[in-house]
């Protein structure tokens, strides 16, 4: 069965895992994560850099002719720092893609849609792609369409968590709802949910925690490939209808007689 | 002159341009950003552009996020 790719901006990825470089013990075993769930891009975060600048740098273990970086806007609180932290990294050379974060509460990191939308709008104009992470509401996954997102990055459930995809019927209205690509951002734990994301007919899966902080990170990230793997083909193969009662997998007739 | 970079206060030799700041600081290029007072500096004039008294300036590099 033949996939089609996703395709984000113009450009084509055969990996529908999207994975993170932050959180891990150490980084050579980000590198060999990244390997693991043989993604194709990568998040980074776009900060001040210590002073001398002469330390270890995370780009020193990111072949970056191989893997495409997504900076993002993580820890902005409005559209303008967002705005502003995206034209820097595509100064710094990072490229037109971005995630955009704009976070409206601390504690939950749940997005500030109104000011999401604006930065989306204004980003989008001035040609970058743009990746919005947004709350799993439909309504909100349509104007970030309209207002030119690449696609939508609904959460499964807060950033760092771990519960999963706790409103998958949202999820699923968000897939009739827009046209462009749906990725699922934040809330995955372990490889179920991820499975999950991908039978519901999304078309990838970012993720950070789930993988950096896992006891065995590049273990989990060979079982987040192989989840993203397995509930694609799972969606693509047509699953059958759930019903309330049995129905024998073994034909009825033919049984041998045992009466006595 | 005083200028602060990345919040950190610093004295500077007048007239310093933004090229000659990121050699003093010893910032490798590839994968850098500059801004001064918010806005970013087109790296095609970090040789020509030259930092004032009081500028605020943020130097960036990706770093490990999700």
């Amino acid at each position: 069965m033949q996939d089609t790719t996703l395709v984000l901006g113009g450009k084509e990825f055969t990996s529908r895992l999207i994975v993170g470089t932050g959180k891990y013990a150490t980084l050579d075993v980000m590198r060999d994560a990244h390997e693991a769930a043989g993604a194709e891009i990568v998040t980074v975060a776009v900060r001040r850099v210590s002073l001398p600048g002469t330390g270890e740098s995370i780009l020193d273990y990111i072949d970056t002719k191989r893997y495409t970086l997504l900076p993002n806007t993580a820890g902005c609180y409005t559209a303008d720092e967002a705005v502003r932290t995206a034209y820097l990294a595509r100064e710094a050379g990072m490229g037109e893609m971005v995630k955009l974060e704009v976070i409206g509460d601390s504690r939950t990191l749940f997005p500030d849609v109104p000011e999401l939308v604006e930065a989306t709008r204004v980003l989008a104009r001035d040609g970058f792609v743009v990746m919005p992470y947004t709350n799993d509401d439909p309504v909100a996954a349509r104007r970030l369409q309209d207002a030119g997102a690449a696609c939508v990055m609904p959460l499964g459930a807060p950033i760092g968590s771990g519960l999963g995809i706790r409103n998958p019927y949202n999820i699923k209205i968000i897939l009739e709802t827009v046209t462009v690509p749906v990725i699922v951002d934040a809330g995955v734990g372990t490889a179920s949910d991820a499975a999950i994301a991908m039978e519901l007919g999304c078309d990838g899966v970012l993720m950070n925690t789930a993988i950096a902080g896992a006891r065995d990170a590049v273990a989990m990230a060979r079982a987040m490939r192989l989840a993203v793997e397995a509930g694609r083909l799972a969606y693509r193969a047509g699953r059958i209808g759930k019903k309330l009662y049995a129905s024998a997998s073994s034909p009825l007739e033919g049984l041998p007689d045992w009466t006595s | 002159m005083k200028i602060t970079v990345n919040g950190q206060a610093m004295d500077v030799a007048d007239g310093l341009t933004v090229e000659a700041l990121l050699a003093r600081l010893g910032v490798p290029r590839e994968y850098t950003a500059v801004a001064v007072n918010r806005d970013v500096t087109p790296r095609s004039t970090y040789g020509t552009v030259t930092l004032r008294e009081g500028d605020r300036v943020e130097i960036v590099r990706p770093m490990g996020g999700g």
